[in-house]
């Protein structure tokens, strides 16, 4: 399947990462590079396979449902680019 | 004593313990050979005032009697894990700056354990890459050379830091981590052994995370007895990775017997790939008779879905990644970008991003985007996680048929030179982990082990791959191979 400098754009702005125009066509073929790649597995029969989840079946552990952690607000904040009166700030969200 | 950082850790333990030696001095000995070892890239953060104050806490502990194997060990630890106060980047400008308020389980295990920290070491940014170029601190090197020829090789990534320095002897040990073969293949590049447990046997939970289905912890070091002792310190349940099995960890030391009388041991037809270098081949060969004529029963078995891994690994591991990586967007910890005048948030996220991730990382976060976006999830998706479930069975199979464990090339090749695949398409660079991916889709524990050299005088390995939690077997068996296969080469100091 090839992929087009329209579909690059899409993905592009989909995973939330900038790319230049003048940059897309480069894009776009390794992309089909890859997806031709990955196309071989359309050869296998996975007719009435259960797609796989997790390698060893186990079913979720429970804990008993208390507090046991909290209190760091210092801690959460103290690797953040800009952080004003116990908050992130980040630039305006609403118009 | 001499040469004190070229001590394994079974070594430098029972020297310790007899008092002939103490964790302060062999602590030095690394501190001072990382130093004169810039050239190899491999440590990159380096914090000796730790390491000198466990040494010391180590040294009180083992006069004191009964310390625990791994205490005053001196360490490196792969810049995935996250490590409280120290730079933990993961290798990547996003997180630039980064120092985590907590401790990963592993690295609180072996500091509990009396393990010394000597610093953070290099590996490909969010462990994408095979080759440890797509680093943001430049290359790890690796301190092997072909004869008579000066070029710079890579130690193989992503764990190429950890690699690099253990086979250098900048430190006893080091931690790695492999989500397609990047503790294998890196340890096969520089002769050195490493092991990637069963999933679930170590916890994740402090490794920056880059696919969580496929990710594990292990060790990397220099011979099989320490990977047993080191792999014993680091596994166990834990509460806080809700996939770490809660099951007994044995000790995995004690299972070294070196007798594999009577194990059937597979060979599998389909890692017979073309164009297979003959030197690889023969390997293989040599690797097999090795376990023969230590009594192994040597049969041939199929895995018919090989060929689909690297396919099924390049939608699973993107996806994940993709999905995991969705953190990084300059709001919470690392890079935020400069904005212009009248940027929202949407622009700080992208430029965030682009300027945050390398090209590698960036292909694979926008592929993982593609085939989970609308109309494409089925098809890619989870069509790969249907032939996940078809590799996985081929193992069953095998192994119910009786195979305790099956003997594999570790790489297609030995280890290349940095700047050699920069021309080549993605596929190829990801062609590295053909024979060591199946083992991360099937959950397995595999193992590699030095064997040779090859004609240029690199060293290569073989993978064994075991059944899953008895990876006490699976040591054992590389244990026998490492005894028949007497590797002993050293890189030539050049660094």
């Amino acid at each position: 399947m090839s992929i087009d400098t329209e579909t690059a754009r899409r993905v592009a702005k989909l995973a939330r990462i900038k790319v230049e125009d003048d940059a897309l066509p480069a894009l776009a073929s390794e992309f089909s590079a890859i997806l031709g790649f990955i196309e071989q597995l359309n050869e296998v029969d996975v007719e009435g396979v259960e797609p796989m989840t997790s390698v060893t079946p186990q079913r979720l552990k429970r804990r008993e449902d208390v507090v046991t952690d909290g209190n760091q607000q210092a801690a959460v904040l103290k690797n953040a680019p800009d952080a004003r009166e116990g908050f992130f700030a980040v630039p305006k969200v609403v118009e | 004593m001499s040469d004190l950082t070229k001590l394994t850790i079974a070594q430098a333990r029972d020297a310790m313990r007899k008092g002939e030696t103490s964790s302060a001095e062999i602590t030095s000995a690394c501190l001072t050979a990382i130093q004169g070892a810039d050239a190899l890239g491999a440590f990159v953060h380096h914090t000796p005032e730790i390491a000198t104050s466990q040494a010391s806490a180590a040294d009180t502990r083992i006069k004191a009697g009964d310390a625990p194997d791994m205490c005053g060990i001196p360490l490196g630890i792969k810049d995935l894990f996250c490590t409280k106060g120290v730079p933990s980047q993961a290798a990547s400008r996003i997180l630039e700056g980064f120092k985590p308020e907590y401790e990963s389980t592993i690295t609180s295990q072996l500091f509990d354990a009396g393990a010394v920290m000597l610093g953070k070491l290099n590996m490909d940014e969010f462990a994408m890459g095979s080759s440890n170029e797509t680093s943001v601190y430049g290359n790890a090197v690796n301190p092997w050379k072909r004869n008579g020829d000066d070029a710079a090789l890579t130690p193989g990534g992503s764990s190429g830091g950890s690699a690099s320095a253990v086979a250098a002897d900048l430190c006893l040990a080091a931690t790695g981590t492999d989500t397609g073969g990047s503790i294998r293949q890196p340890a096969a590049f520089v002769g050195i052994t490493g092991l990637k447990p069963t999933y679930g046997r170590v916890s994740r939970w402090g490794i920056v995370a880059f696919a969580s289905s496929l990710d594990q912890a292990g060790p990397m070091t220099k011979d099989v007895r320490d990977a047993a002792i080191m792999l014993t310190a680091m596994s166990g349940h834990d509460p806080l990775d809700s996939t770490s099995a809660d099951l007994a960890v044995p000790d995995f030391e004690a299972a070294l017997t070196g007798d594999i009388r009577g194990k059937t041991i597979g060979i599998p037809k389909e890692y017979r790939m073309d164009g297979m270098p003959a030197e690889i081949e023969k390997l293989w060969e040599d690797g097999t008779t090795m376990l023969r004529d230590a009594g192994a029963k040597i049969v041939d078995i199929t895995l018919p879905h090989t060929k689909y891994a690297l396919p099924a690994y390049y939608v699973i591991a993107p996806a994940e990644a993709s999905s995991n990586l969705a953190r990084y967007d300059g709001v919470r910890f690392g890079h935020r970008a400069k904005l212009a005048q009248g940027d929202g948030i949407t622009e700080m996220y992208e430029k965030t991003r682009a300027e945050g991730f390398g090209p590698e990382v960036q292909r694979r976060v926008m592929v993982g985007t593609y085939v989970l976006s609308a109309g494409f999830y089925d098809a890619y998706y989870n069509r790969a996680r249907r032939v996940r479930a078809l590799i996985k069975q081929d193992f069953d199979k095998v192994f119910a048929d009786g195979v305790d464990a099956i003997l594999t090339p570790a790489t297609p090749s030995a280890a290349f030179g940095l700047g050699e695949m920069v021309d080549a398409d993605p596929i190829q660079m990801y062609l590295n982990d053909v024979f060591t991916v199946t083992v991360n889709l099937a959950g397995l524990p595999g193992i590699a082990v030095p064997i040779d050299t090859d004609p240029q005088g690199l060293p290569l390995g073989l993978q064994l791959i075991g059944r899953p939690w008895e990876e006490a077997d699976l040591l054992n068996v590389a244990y026998s191979l490492e005894q028949s296969a007497g590797f002993v080469a050293k890189p030539k100091k050049w660094w």
